[in-house]
């Protein structure tokens, strides 16, 4: 029983991180093939950091998904506390669903919409050029909310609603409690939904290419429309560099998650004690 | 929370840093250009930056600085989805042959002024009243592409190597590939049998039909972009492509590989050509864009990044170009006759609607069965 489930684990673990490795290998292979290794170069990575085109799009893919993480995350939070507040279970639910539907709904589908909607609404009001960066800022913090959304609300579900009201008995403006009682409980919950937030705007493609207008390439895009020729083996560079990028985010992140975690525990054994 | 609202200033004011260098084209003349993806040479390995000296030539010739802004698509359908749209608005597209006669035929193009693009005299009078653009109004083509077979001389016999029935030879089952796409799988047994590739006859697509159901058990794999990967490492040993991609597979092949080309007799042609849409903002501009990519310097930058042919005699008469290039003009460049002949008897043309579900039809019984 024990080899087979250690047979499991290593099958899972090669389904997940040979493609990677595959890349990453070849990422540094001195010829353009990918069945064959012709020996170990940085040549891809010196053509990527020349290629203006695909740092710009780099950069684009960047600045919209930090956009778009900071604007959902805020809207998010905000629309998780007030789903929290509704009264009555079949407004709740209601609230619930619509906020499934963007995450449920094919991208494909979603894309398509929104590039109507806003040729649409370009139409009605004679604006030439609908389609710009704003439109497909909108569109991403879209299906961004719901992931916030999602993060927040149990967090708000779990937390003693007493928490805030003990601190507007001690004096707190509504305002200053929300602050100071009601964000830190959410934190986890927020910085979550961040991340997810954040990840899925960097990696669409569908409703980005949709909704993109001119002169604002992401990365998806462009590497989607490499496809004449091969995709050169600049983008394995690439995909290597974000690859790590990725990793060293996440160590970073979950150390000082079991930092924090660690600290809580000690914290609660503490007032434990006092009592 | 504390971690939360480190990370959350930084953000904002990576934002701010980014969007503050991207805004720096206001005041100039701005030029939107869409193309296919990797067909343009941009300055990758050393080479010629076509954009930027653009930008650069236009603001010493003109004094006025012109801001280029360069987008790419991967085919032909998103392009047009793209742009029917009216949503975005493109000054110079470069679209394949049969999408331009649909473009210009839904009103969707304008028609050039060829005062301002006098490298036009170029362009050979063999480019001139193709198809799709038979009173050349609307297009200056770019590049193009001719079909060819693709063999591993270690494995296939010299003598075999000759026409379509390459791709039917039971000798080489298991080790021969077929497009992953209706039309050029169609056009494989249409030129094999000497048909019309554009007929509108149901029998003759019956006929290429059962022309791929026989082949289909000696098909090692339908593929499109797999082709290269394949061809390379000698997994498959027989496919049909285009020239100008046969030399990508050359430079990477395994060792014991033994890549090698000739054209069928009867096969496909491609045109792409340069057009400006009527969204087109600045419609001069435009065609100087258009008038700069005919010019020597950026013709032979283009086509040597491409590895595709030049319909532009800057390129194919230039001795440092047809150096540069050594055997592969023979293969890149053969002896036609008079292109537009053989181009307008061969190359795909767009069919009705109603015919192009048949044929979808047929297809997938070939993929299916």
């Amino acid at each position: 029983m024990k080899t087979t489930s250690k047979v499991y684990t290593a099958i899972i673990l090669v389904f997940l991180l040979a493609p990677i490795a595959i890349l990453l290998v070849f990422s540094f292979n001195d010829s353009k093939s990918l069945s064959v290794f012709s020996g170990f170069s940085l040549r891809w990575y010196r053509e990527l950091f020349q290629d203006e085109a695909t740092l710009r799009s780099v950069k684009n893919t960047v600045v919209l998904a930090v956009s778009a993480m900071a604007i959902s995350t805020v809207m998010g939070t905000a629309a998780a506390v007030g789903m929290h507040r509704l009264r009555g279970r079949w407004m709740q639910r209601a609230f619930d669903t619509v906020t499934d539907l963007p995450m449920t709904n094919p991208d494909i589908i979603t894309g398509i919409s929104l590039m109507l909607m806003f040729v649409f609404a370009g139409r009605l009001f004679g604006w030439q050029r609908s389609l710009s960066f704003w439109t497909m800022l909108a569109a991403h913090v879209t299906f961004c909310l719901p992931y916030v959304i999602l993060q927040v609300l149990p967090r708000l579900r779990q937390m003693d609603p007493a928490l805030p009201e003990a601190a507007m008995d001690l004096g707190c403006t509504p305002f200053r409690a929300f602050c100071k009682a009601t964000l830190p409980e959410l934190a986890p919950g927020i910085l979550t939904g961040a991340i997810m937030a954040f990840s899925m705007s960097l990696d669409d493609f569908v409703i980005s290419y949709f909704t993109a207008g001119n002169g604002f390439q992401t990365l998806p895009i462009r590497i989607y429309s490499m496809t004449k020729k091969t995709v050169t083996p600049k983008m394995y560079a690439l995909s290597t560099i974000i690859f790590f990028v990725i990793l060293a985010l996440l160590l970073v992140s979950n150390l000082t998650d079991e930092d924090a975690a660690q600290k809580r525990t000690k914290r609660k054994s503490n007032t434990k004690k006092e009592h | 929370m504390k971690k939360f609202l480190k990370v959350l200033p930084l953000a904002a004011l990576l934002a701010l840093f980014c969007t503050g260098c991207g805004s720096s084209s206001g005041g100039s003349l701005t030029l939107n250009v869409y193309n296919w993806g990797e067909y343009i040479s941009d300055g990758s390995e050393g080479s010629y930056d076509t954009v930027h000296e653009f930008e650069s030539w236009y603001e010493e010739t003109y004094g006025t600085a012109v801001h280029v802004n360069y987008d790419t698509f991967a085919s032909n359908e998103d392009m047009y989805a793209k742009l029917s749209t009216g949503a975005v608005s493109y000054d110079v597209v470069i679209p394949s042959d049969y999408m331009i006669a649909r473009m210009a035929e839904e009103g969707l193009l304008l028609e050039l002024d060829f005062d301002n693009i006098p490298n036009y005299a170029n362009i050979d009078e063999a480019f001139h009243g193709l198809y799709y653009d038979p009173d050349d109004l609307y297009s200056v083509p770019y590049a193009y592409g001719i079909v060819g077979v693709i063999y591993n001389a270690a494995v296939v016999d010299e003598a075999d190597a000759d026409g379509w029935e390459l791709l039917w030879n039971e000798n080489y089952s298991g080790s021969i590939l077929q497009f992953n796409n209706s039309r050029d799988a169609f056009g494989t047994a249409m030129y094999r049998a000497g048909l019309d590739v554009n007929s509108t006859d149901t029998a003759d697509w019956d006929a290429a039909r059962d022309a791929l159901l026989a082949q289909r058990p000696l098909v090692y794999s339908y593929v499109m972009d797999e082709i290269y990967n394949m061809m390379e490492s000698g997994e498959a040993a027989i496919g049909a492509y285009y020239a100008g991609d046969y030399f990508t597979m050359l430079d990477a092949q395994a060792d014991g590989v033994d890549l090698r080309f000739y054209y069928p007799d009867e096969t496909n042609y491609y045109v792409d050509a340069m057009c400006i849409p009527i969204s087109c903002q600045n419609k001069e501009l435009a065609e100087c864009f258009i008038n700069f990519m005919l010019s020597r310097d950026a013709a032979i930058a283009n086509a040597e990044y491409t590895y595709y042919a030049s319909p532009n005699a800057a390129v194919y008469t230039d001795a440092e170009y047809l150096a540069d290039m050594g055997d592969a003009i023979d293969i890149l460049y053969p002896d036609l006759g008079d292109f537009s002949e053989q181009y307008n008897r061969y190359a795909y043309r767009n069919l009705d609607s109603e015919l192009l579900d048949y044929i979808n039809t047929l297809w997938e019984t070939v993929k299916i069965n």
